[in-house]
């Protein structure tokens, strides 16, 4: 466990279950072909003002006679006037999320789970390595960086996606190279004009140098993915302690009540989604737990 | 100011068992509504109750793997039937509760949250097994940083008259959980049932000003001598046991055992263990929305750690097979229960034992796992 809320989440009803708080879509981005960013703002100008969050944290979205969905929030927590989500159109909330407007409302509950531990990383060199949608969980933490440069040693984004049209936040990465973060993207199959990498995140790690005694890696993506970024860290040394994975289960309430999201003793929804690896290794190579 | 015409609590008094009548009317003069077992069709539910004559009397309940047969033996005993499928369960955490319904107005969405009504409950006959699985739910609907308010209505409300078992039933196994057969403490009234009266323990201020008039005796060291003799041979005479002594780590150790797999070919993911298990707590939640799409009713239903969609997200199912569910269920009610919550999750009652289709018994499958683990 990374870090125990300390809060309450600020958008979240209290006295009904549930009941989630509006928000209003005041613009989409569309990133790639089935993934766009949602921004959003309270209706009630007084919970915009109020709300805060960590990077890596999520929030609940509710469509109306669809259901909710978690969604980590992969804007800038140091930009209070909007709240960002990358959807990936793919179940039936997220589809219905789809087809939202600019001027539509949204219910929202959260925020929800542990965060990048931001404070404890700071002066290690930071290798964050992703896959696919698991790019968004992981941009506060970089927007984060960006703004405290300086805290931070050696930082790298290693970045994969299917093919170079699923590449999202392709448009960010020149800033991010200004700042002295070290971008690199490679995708699994490539087209004829692409001249980058070809393959998955994992296989790329040899070409890096890691200083493990300062090194941490921060790793969010398919489980498979996950599963070989831990072992290619692990087998250069890192250690256990240094390792922080953000997993993904079905939640419903957000809060370790409703039981879906378990993984061995913990709550991926309130324990996570942010875990320091030592503590769900126990459990990590247990099949289909 | 002490009323002489009050017991003390923790005194237990001795009354006709006719008289009991007049504590329950007594409380539903004071707006609770007196839940207790009776028979229908041909099985134990808990559904309201007017009087005694409304209790089991003369009926036991034969329970073993897969089998549950109430039988009328004609004796003169009100709480002997072991209870049935139902616990207490579906009072506090109702399998269906409606969250908040919305209505669509100008694109905008409009909350209604039903009026709060909840019922205040006198839960007439908690076995002691039961009274323990109410408060190991309290610990997971009533943490400090999660309190259910649905729960937390019903809970505060409700009025708990603890039955202290005589006669266990051939699956019960409350005595290898330590929750039972004597109610130890969290009720407000417990009884103990003895040929011709009963024993009432006062637990609770609220039934000491209960029984304020009733008129009582305090019981005699024999008759307490009786019952105490009475829940010996009770504690003596459990149907099941398991050994827990190595539990939870003989479960999280054996995460890989093929016993799994032996269990999962059996195992039918019916969910009966999870419905009729008196600590499983998780749920779902779920819309019903009106046909023009203007008006939805979100609701909270039980939900169970067999059902496929259960672990379902758009990655695919976290556990596509019967055997890693079951695994789920079992090595959470007697593994990772324990640091959730500080204690197991099963409280002996043996209801998954009886209710399961395919004779899955977890006093059975539990030493599977010790002894091939050797």
């Amino acid at each position: 466990m990374v870090a125990q809320l300390t809060t309450r989440p600020v958008a979240i009803n209290t006295e009904h279950l549930l009941e989630p708080q509006w928000a209003e879509v005041t613009s989409i981005t569309k990133e790639i072909n089935d993934v766009s960013t949602y921004w959003l703002k309270f209706t009630d100008p007084a919970i915009q003002k109020s709300y805060t969050f960590q990077p890596g944290q999520f929030n609940m979205l509710y469509m109306p006679g669809f259901g909710e969905s978690a969604i980590s929030i992969c804007s800038d927590p140091n930009d209070r006037s909007k709240i960002g989500h990358s959807v990936r159109f793919v179940g039936n909330v997220t589809n219905a999320i789809g087809h939202l407007k600019v001027g539509d409302v949204i219910g929202l509950r959260g925020p929800f789970g542990t965060y990048w531990p931001m404070k404890e990383l700071e002066g290690k060199d930071v290798f964050i390595s992703c896959g696919g949608i698991g790019l968004p969980p992981l941009r506060p933490a970089i927007y984060h960086i960006l703004r405290n440069r300086q805290k931070y040693g050696k930082v790298t984004l290693l970045y994969g996606a299917r093919t170079p049209a699923d590449l999202m936040y392709t448009n960010e990465f020149d800033d991010w190279r200004k700042a002295n973060i070290d971008v690199q993207v490679t995708v699994d199959r490539g087209e004829s004009n692409w001249t980058g990498r070809v393959g998955v995140v994992p296989m790329w790690f040899y070409q890096f140098r890691f200083d493990s005694r300062k090194t941490a890696v921060l790793t969010c993506g398919p489980e498979i993915m996950i599963r070989f970024v831990i072992y290619e860290a692990l087998a250069r040394r890192i250690p256990l302690e240094s390792i922080f994975v953000s997993m993904e289960r079905n939640m419903k309430c957000g809060q370790g009540s409703c039981g879906h999201c378990q993984l061995g003793p913990y709550f991926i929804c309130k324990d996570g989604p942010v875990f320091r690896f030592d503590a769900i290794q126990p459990f990590f190579n247990v099949e289909e737990f | 100011m002490l009323n002489d015409r009050q017991p003390e609590i923790g005194s237990t008094i001795v009354i006709a068992k006719v008289a009991f009548n007049a504590i329950l009317s007594r409380l539903r003069e004071k707006g609770y509504e007196t839940i207790g077992p009776r028979v229908k069709n041909d099985t134990l539910i808990y559904a309201p109750i007017e009087g005694v004559d409304d209790l089991p009397r003369g009926y036991i309940s034969e329970q073993e793997a897969a089998h549950f047969r109430l039988t009328y033996t004609g004796h003169s005993r009100y709480f002997d039937a072991i209870p049935g499928a139902q616990s207490w369960k579906q009072f506090l955490f109702p399998p269906k509760a409606e969250l908040f319904a919305l209505r669509k107005t100008n694109n905008r969405w409009e909350a209604s949250t039903p009026e709060s009504r909840s019922p205040s409950y006198a839960f007439i006959g908690v076995r002691a097994c039961e009274l323990a699985a109410i408060q190991i739910q309290d610990k997971a609907f009533l943490r400090s940083d999660f309190n259910d308010p649905i729960y937390r209505a019903r809970r505060e409300r409700v009025f708990i008259l603890a039955v202290n078992c005589m006669y266990p039933a051939g699956t019960c196994f409350c005595v290898s959980m330590g929750t039972g057969p004597r109610a130890k403490d969290g009720f407000d009234l417990s009884l103990t049932e003895l040929e011709d009266v009963f024993l009432l323990t006062i637990g609770s201020e609220v039934a000491r000003n209960l029984l304020d008039g009733i008129p009582f005796e305090l019981a005699s060291a024999f008759l307490l001598r009786n019952a105490d003799q009475g829940l010996e041979r009770a504690a003596s005479q459990m149907g099941r046991k398991l050994d827990i002594s190595n539990l939870p780590d003989l479960i999280l150790n054996n995460l890989d055992h093929p016993h799994w797999q032996e269990v999962g070919l059996r195992c039918l993911s019916c969910t009966n263990c999870t419905q009729v298990c008196p600590t499983c707590f998780c749920w779902d939640a779920t819309d019903e929305m009106s046909l023009d799409g203007k008006e939805t009713h979100r609701e909270r239903v039980w939900d169970s750690c067999f059902n496929p969609g259960y672990s379902y997200q758009a990655g695919g199912n976290t556990r596509p097979t019967i055997r890693s569910r079951y695994r789920q269920w079992l090595s959470h009610k007697l593994g990772t229960w324990k640091q959730q919550y500080g204690t197991l999750g099963c409280v002996g009652c043996g209801r998954c034992i009886t209710w399961c289709p395919a004779e899955i018994d977890l006093t059975k499958e539990i030493p599977m796992l010790q002894e091939e683990a050797r």
